[in-house]
């Protein structure tokens, strides 16, 4: 394995971490660093094991073997619902929005998770930054437009979007995204990937895709998943060069 | 209630209506109580209306978790029985006044849903509302046993408030008129209080939570906890509705806590629209006017209510209330 040396502390590490379902071994002592400030990406071939992998460190379930520790505190097996408000936020491999509330609606209510949880007296209306921040959000990820559309009426692309706002509604340190150009047409990549870049210049993100191509352009590191386990690590350049790599990539077209 | 856009679609009488009901969505609490004040002018006789509007609180309540938050209970008989029983033990054992009679039926029923909900919120669909139905089961059970505080199975009787003893006022409930006025100025304040929790932040973690769970979860939304408030907020509501019926009908019958009862919420919420403000009060009031009208027909006036809610069901899933939104909103 590639010994990556960065000068910036890992904002999340991941210790030996493993997962089986059932007998089915997804993913096995798995160790990684997430350097604070880049952009890792997390790449591998279909059922490498990314999305669960994935989960793991967003807390969608606790993994059977292995630690996670976030700025150096152990959240293992700290509930789901805790990660946003800690500065952990992600977007889904398959659109996961609030179908039958509009695109601000949607986002409002992501931003009101961080403040007002219990409040069951203060009526919405009063709490006017949150819809300026709503709005701000939508902006900034291209859905300016589509403030009062249903989410479910929003195109794939959009719902994508709105997907992103829904995450930088906590105003993440860490931004976790899964395949966030899965089914898109290739301007809509193109700009997802432009907002990604954009996104990483404040915040720490963690994407996966299995288009290496894709990222390897706007990463800092890279780390390669197959077969559930950690096939090789390092800056595109050394992953490029990797034998390994190459060999599971072969013949894969343009991936 | 969202009213989207009315389009140019429909004729000036459907936008005439359509802008009433529009009207009605943004003022629904001064909208229900409008209607309810002038309600038992519009009945042959005021216990009908009283009925009305004590099953339509109660399903009001009840709409919360089901229409609101989208989980089905089928338990809720339990904290309408609560209500009744604590309000009518605290009159007929314990001398204590109507005031904080109501009190402590609304606090009985709450605690029931703290332990009930908080027993059933992290089993899912059928099986929390079988967990629910098997809780208020043994509430039922329970009640019953306690033959010496509760009656047993002829129900307890003597809940006898006729002077309210309001300084100044010489109100009596035996006038069907001021019964029905004194049940509205209990609505009129659940109404509004239930209007304000949906306005809330809370109420947008209840639509949340309907629309996509997961997402809620991943947005920081403790969701076990939410619906647990959630169900303890309708179980107080259901309790409110159950301590007026006591007070109302001067005893507590045993059915009140049978899941007949709690049958009933989900019918009146369905048949009048899930999820909608006012449905609850129009699945109420047709649910009971229909019970009214046939009976005087036949015995059998279940098969005929138990067909209109299949057709309902079948045809017009939203409900009465719902689908006249649903009309004026294409
Ligand atoms: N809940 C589960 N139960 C059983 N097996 C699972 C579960 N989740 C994932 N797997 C299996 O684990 C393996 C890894 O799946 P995972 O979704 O992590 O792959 P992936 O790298 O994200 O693939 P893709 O590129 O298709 O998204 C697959 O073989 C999958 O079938
Ligand atoms: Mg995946």
């Amino acid at each position: 394995m590639n010994d990556v040396t960065t000068s910036a502390e890992p904002i999340m590490r991941a210790e030996s971490l493993g997962m089986r379902f059932g007998g089915f071994t997804a993913l096995k002592d798995v160790s990684v660093a997430f350097p604070a400030g880049e952009l890792t990406a997390i790449i591998g071939p279909n059922g490498a094991g990314k999305s669960t992998f994935f989960n793991l460190i967003s807390g969608a379930f606790p993994p059977s073997e292995g630690r996670i520790y976030f700025r150096g505190r152990d959240i293992t097996r700290t509930p789901q619902h805790r990660f946003a408000r800690l500065g952990i936020a992600k977007s889904f491999q398959i659109t996961n929005v609030f179908p039958q509330l509009t695109a601000l609606e949607n986002v409002r209510f992501a931003i009101q998770c961080m403040s007002q949880r219990f409040n069951v007296w203060t009526p919405r209306g009063r709490f006017a930054e949150m819809t300026e921040r709503a709005a701000s959000l939508l902006q900034m990820v291209g859905l300016d437009q589509h403030h009062h559309r249903l989410a479910m009426n929003l195109a794939h692309g959009e719902q994508r979007a709105l997907e992103i706002a829904l995450a930088l509604a906590c105003d993440p340190a860490l931004l976790l995204l899964d395949e966030p150009t899965a089914g898109m047409s290739p301007e809509e990549t193109t700009a997802m990937m432009d907002l990604i870049t954009s996104l990483a210049a404040e915040r720490t993100v963690v994407l996966v895709e299995h288009k290496m191509k894709l990222v390897m352009g706007i990463s800092n590191r890279l780390i390669v998943l197959h077969h559930g386990e950690l096939l090789a690590e390092g800056t595109p350049e050394e992953v490029r060069a990797n034998d390994e790599v190459r060999r599971v990539y072969l013949g894969q077209g343009d991936r | 209630m969202s009213l989207a856009n009315p389009q140019e679609r429909l004729t000036v009488s459907g936008r005439r209506l359509a802008g009433l009901v529009s009207l009605m969505a943004r003022h629904r609490v001064a909208a229900v109580l409008g209607f309810l004040l002038i309600f038992p002018f519009l009945l042959p006789y005021e216990a009908l209306a009283v009925n009305i509007l004590i099953y339509g609180l109660y399903a009001l309540g009840f709409n919360m978790v089901f229409g609101y938050m989208g989980v089905l209970s089928f338990g809720h008989a339990a904290f309408f029985g609560l209500g009744s029983y604590a309000t009518g033990i605290a009159i007929v054992h314990y001398g204590v006044p109507w005031l904080p009679a109501i009190g402590i039926g609304i606090v009985a029923a709450g605690l029931g849903a703290a332990v009930i909900g908080g027993l059933a919120i992290r089993t899912r669909g059928i099986y929390f509302a079988m967990v629910t139905l098997a809780l208020s089961q043994c509430v039922y059970y329970l009640v019953y046993q306690m033959e010496d505080l509760s009656g047993g199975e002829n129900g307890l009787r003597g809940v006898d408030v006729y002077d309210l003893n309001i300084p100044g006022l010489e109100l009596t409930l035996i006038d069907p008129l001021t019964k029905y006025y004194f049940v509205f100025a209990f609505v009129a304040l659940a109404v509004w209080l239930f209007s304000r929790l949906l306005a809330s932040p809370f109420g947008a973690v209840l639509e949340a939570l309907r629309e996509n769970e997961s997402r809620a979860r991943a947005c920081g939304t403790d969701v076990a906890m939410s619906k647990w408030l959630a169900f303890v907020i309708s179980g107080l509501f259901c309790g409110l509705a159950g301590a007026l019926n006591a007070i109302h009908l001067t005893i507590v019958p045993i059915e009140s806590l049978h899941y007949h009862t709690s049958g009933l919420a989900v019918m009146m919420a369905l048949l009048g629209g899930m999820g909608t403000f006012f449905g609850p009060f129009v699945g109420a009031l047709t649910f009971l006017m229909l019970e009214d009208v046939i009976t005087l027909v036949t015995v059998h006036w279940q098969l005929f209510v138990g067909a209109l809610f299949v057709f309902f069901i079948l045809f017009f899933p939203r409900g009465i209330w719902g689908t006249l939104l649903h009309w004026l909103s294409r």
